[in-house]
């Protein structure tokens, strides 16, 4: 037991005028502000500023936007930015409407499979897809060849942005799936029933009443959707869809260099649309709490699915989760396959990728879990450290520093990429003199601000769960503040931070359009990248789906993992509870 | 907006949710115009029931009449039957008129039509002012008022209300309640109200309906039911009662109730021979010494209720309830004082042994 914590040491005699104390947790809060504006606040800023300076003289001027404008090949990838993100909603939603509809609706027993294999996609980078996709669905794959074969006709669905769009919405669906479910599940059944007794009924009362009421997470979902199709950058890249705004910026920064102006001029572009369609959202919902569930009631009134429409409810289903799938079955292909083009399936299978794979790329595993697990660990204590703060001090400022952590959702890889490029260029690493750009830690530091938000809302929820009244037992038998949060706090949380540590793991570890922009040499390189470099040819193809597979393993255990951890939390609280 | 009245008649209706029955051989007969309560504790059946009659939940066996004319396989939107919910179910994203609009552009009305009938409607109900409002910019009894007018706005030929008052607070209650009935009188609705609440039942209906575990337990007005149930129950769940056990003996032309205890009491005549005996508080009168019929006991507590004292009197084996009406000056007994309980012969009323 120490006891230099506790009220009456030295420090608390003294006069507070000739003694300034700052609390411990203010420092805390302190430091954390530091490294988030450091990392975060003023490379964007700084990315911004160059967006409008002259590159020559270094005045303010508008003449980049002017030029970007004039541009036809920067008008036209603006253009195809927006249109690939706004069909991808299109699309994204056309494939969770019936899956959100048929399992808050039924008595459907396909409810549970639609509920798990519904969020594989987000298991997989999109980019990690892209190219089992093109095998499958592309000009000479699978299904064209097979149409091809039977009535003489192809379609093109992955021929320039059809590609993107098919890709993008393929692996996004689920954000828009998630939110729409929970809104749907939220409407109290009373809400529908009393639609029925005035006389409505069918799809008029879905239009009507059911549909309204879950616009909010529909438009929470179709917003997340379109932001992170807006800022991607490794699929149209693996596509070879080079005319958009994300692909521009990094072939203008990487071919031309960092003083190129144009590649700000596209960041400041994606940092804008990113906080105007989170603010477009936000606007939306305001006032819009449409959740009404009332005690006891439970939701939308199930039903039971007649003969006929339960083989059509299958039917969808099964067609929407193959396509849904798809991306993995052809990774899976391709990884056993010897040689696989112009052809339905491979040509033969083989273990040879796996052997490939492993030798070549034993490096990017390594660099993975190092800088992956770095930034994971940091964000977890950052975002305990921040949760704390906010629900349980009243340091100046709290609110603050939360939406800092939070405002990473609003800016996109590569702007923090080019960011973190133009912030450390010309800088040194202190002792070892090696540039600080091409370092491998700035990749670490800029996974860490990546993830941050998702970690810091774990931290919350686990906090929240730990009520006030506990804390407040230990300090009255004696425990000093931190001591309560050493003993009390941390424990309790314990699962929400071990699942915010492995989300944040598993998604950083396949993150690729910041990495893209700071890995200067192969061996730094993260195993996201690596992918990327195998699949830009065709002879690498098969190791980089196998790496590919690795990955998608990666994030599927870690996803499951957290799930496990945050199911076991929650049934020793209930049973907690109980006694 | 007064119409034709029409009665509803429930046969033989049985309903289950899977393997669990809710309601057992249900058989009531409204009229038109009345003003009926289903009245019982939580899981009692009577929302179920209100709900089967609106065609909600799991389709019930027998029948159920609305003006002679069998509903039970109507699907909720073609009974033109009007539910007011517990929660009142405003439509969060319509606003109180498109809330209350939204039955008659169901109905296909033309839309010069819908507005006055809609303004009619708020004015009935008082609140024409709030139009134009949200329904999360209203009170909970602004809500109640606005679920009731989009309720009737659409002339329903019988209004259910589902524990449409326990979402206010207590003065709201009791104005509401009022409120309710006047309107339900002004239209001429069949009306049933389901409530638990055994003073909201008795302030407003005609007439009720008793449930419990899925079965009516007794049918009739609010006053017949308390004076006269039929079964402990129904004696129980209506106001405070004292029961106790025993049998019936007739000495000449007197009968007596004997308890199990031995204590003697005069009652009127009854074919009861054995069974139980209700006693209500206030039916008893407590005084330090009896004549004639008393049962004696000793007082254990003393509540004092304001224009009641409310006595636990230990007396033949049990403790029971007295309720004695206050007034200045009036003579209390001590705790732990011998008193004597002296029943007025006509007010107990006796029950049969089950079985």
């Amino acid at each position: 037991m120490s006891d230099t914590s506790r009220p009456g040491s030295l420090a608390d005699k003294l006069p507070s005028a000739l003694f300034p104390r700052v609390s411990g947790l203010g420092m805390v809060a302190l430091l954390i502000a530091l490294l988030l504006i450091g990392l975060l606040i003023i490379p964007v800023l700084l990315v911004i500023y160059v967006a409008f300076q002259d590159p020559n003289t270094g005045a303010l001027t508008l003449n980049n936007f002017q030029d970007f404008f004039g541009s036809s090949l920067f008008r036209e990838s603006f253009w195809n930015s927006f249109y690939v993100s706004a069909m991808s909603v299109v699309v994204a939603t056309i494939i969770a409407l019936p899956l959100a509809y048929i399992t808050t609706r039924f008595n459907f027993a396909g409810s549970m499979v639609i509920q798990s294999l519904g969020f594989i996609p987000l298991i997989m980078p999109p980019f990690v897809g892209a190219v089992a996709m093109q095998l499958i669905f592309g000009r000479n794959g699978t299904i064209n060849l097979l149409l091809k074969e039977k009535f003489g006709v192809s379609i093109p669905f992955m021929d320039g942005l059809n590609g993107v769009i098919l890709v993008q919405s393929i692996h996004y669906f689920p954000f828009i799936l998630i939110n729409l479910s929970t809104s749907l599940r939220n409407i109290d059944r009373s809400m529908e029933e009393a639609a029925q007794n005035l006389g409505s009924y069918g799809m008029r009362l879905f239009r009507r009443v059911v549909f309204p009421l879950a616009m909010p997470g529909y438009i929470a979902g179709a917003a997340l959707v379109f932001i992170k199709v807006f800022d991607d950058l490794g699929t149209p890249l693996l596509l070879n869809v080079n005319n958009m705004l994300a692909p521009q910026a990094f072939l203008r920064i990487s071919s031309i260099g960092i003083s190129d102006p144009m590649g700000y001029v596209i960041s400041f572009i994606l940092v804008m649309f990113s906080i105007f369609s989170l603010w477009a959202s936000f606007l939306f919902m305001r006032g819009k709490d449409y959740s009404t569930v009332q005690k006891g009631g439970g939701g939308l009134s199930k039903r039971d699915l007649r003969t006929h429409e339960k083989i059509m409810a299958y039917g969808v289903v099964a067609m929407i989760l193959l396509a849904v799938l798809s991306p993995h079955i052809g990774l899976t292909l391709l990884s056993f396959a010897t040689i696989w083009s112009y052809a339905p399936l491979p040509d033969g299978y083989t273990m040879q990728n796996f052997v490939t794979m492993w030798n070549s790329s034993g490096e990017y595993i390594t660099n993975t879990v190092i800088y992956a697990g770095l930034a994971a660990v940091a964000d977890i204590i950052i975002g305990t450290a921040i949760a704390y703060i906010v629900m349980r001090t009243k340091i100046f400022g709290r609110k603050a520093l939360d939406y800092l952590a939070t405002a990473a959702l609003a800016v996109p890889g590569v702007v923090l990429g080019i960011g973190y490029l133009r912030l450390f260029h010309g800088m040194e690493v202190p002792f070892s003199g090696e540039p600080m750009a091409s370092w491998w830690v700035i990749i670490a530091l800029a996974l860490m601000i990546r993830r941050l938000p998702y970690a810091l809302r774990a931290c919350t929820a686990a906090l929240q769960q730990v009520s006030v009244s506990l804390e407040e037992a230990a300090e009255n038998l004696g425990a000093s503040k931190a001591r309560t949060v050493k003993k009390i706090v941390v424990p309790l949380m314990t699962g929400g931070i071990l699942a915010g540590f492995v989300t944040s793991f598993a998604t950083a570890a396949v993150e690729l359009s910041a990495t893209i922009m700071l890995v200067s040499s192969d061996s730094d390189a993260p195993l996201a990248y690596g992918i990327y470099l195998f699949m830009q040819t065709p002879s690498g193809r098969g190791a980089g789906a196998a790496l590919g597979l690795v990955a998608v393993l990666i994030v599927g255990l870690g996803t499951f993992l957290s799930q496990m951890v945050v199911e076991r939390d929650k049934k020793y609280r209930m049973s907690g509870q109980e006694q | 907006m007064k119409q034709q009245m029409v009665g509803i008649e429930i046969e033989n209706v049985h309903l289950s949710f899977g393997n669990t029955e809710v309601l057992t051989g249900v058989n009531l007969k409204i009229e038109p115009g009345e003003f009926f309560a289903f009245l019982g504790p939580s899981g009692s059946g009577k929302s179920t029931l209100l709900r089967a009659i609106a065609g909600f939940g799991p389709r019930p066996s027998g029948a159920i009449k609305i003006g002679g004319k069998d509903i039970v396989d109507l699907p909720p939107w073609k009974r033109n039957v009007g539910m007011v919910f517990q929660s009142y179910a405003l439509w969060p994203h319509l606003s109180v008129r498109d809330n209350v609009a939204f039955g008659l552009r169901e109905r296909k009305m033309p839309r010069n039509e819908i507005g006055p009938r809609v303004d009619a409607a708020l004015d009935l109900v008082g609140l024409s002012h709030l139009a134009d409002r949200m329904p999360n910019q209203l009170s909970g009894g602004q809500q109640q008022r606005i679920a009731l007018a989009r309720t009737v706005v659409v002339e329903p030929q019988v209004l259910l209300l589902d524990e449409p008052l326990s979402n206010l607070d207590a003065n709201l209650r009791v104005q509401m309640r009022r409120e309710l009935l006047s309107l339900q009188r002004k239209l001429g609705l069949t009306t049933i109200f389901v409530t638990h609440d055994q003073e909201e039942a008795n302030t407003t209906s005609d007439r009720m309906a008793v449930l419990d575990g899925g079965v009516i337990q007794q049918v009739g007005s609010p006053q017949v039911l308390y004076d006269n149930p039929q079964n402990l129950f129904v004696a129980n769940f209506l106001g405070t009662a004292n029961v106790l056990n025993g049998k019936v003996e007739k000495s000449g032309e007197q009968m007596r109730f004997v308890t199990n205890t031995g204590d003697a009491l005069p009652i009127g005549s009854t074919d009861v021979t054995s069974g139980s005996i209700v006693l209500r508080p206030q039916n008893i009168t407590i005084s330090a010494s009896g004549n004639g019929d008393t049962i004696n006991g000793k007082v254990l507590h003393r509540e004092f209720l304001g224009s009641q004292i409310r006595y636990i009197v230990e007396a033949a084996g049990s403790e029971i309830i007295v309720d004695q009406s206050h007034a200045v000056g009036a003579d209390w007994q001590e705790i732990g004082s011998d008193v004597a309980l002296q029943v007025n012969a006509q007010t107990a009323v006796m029950i049969a042994d089950a079985g």
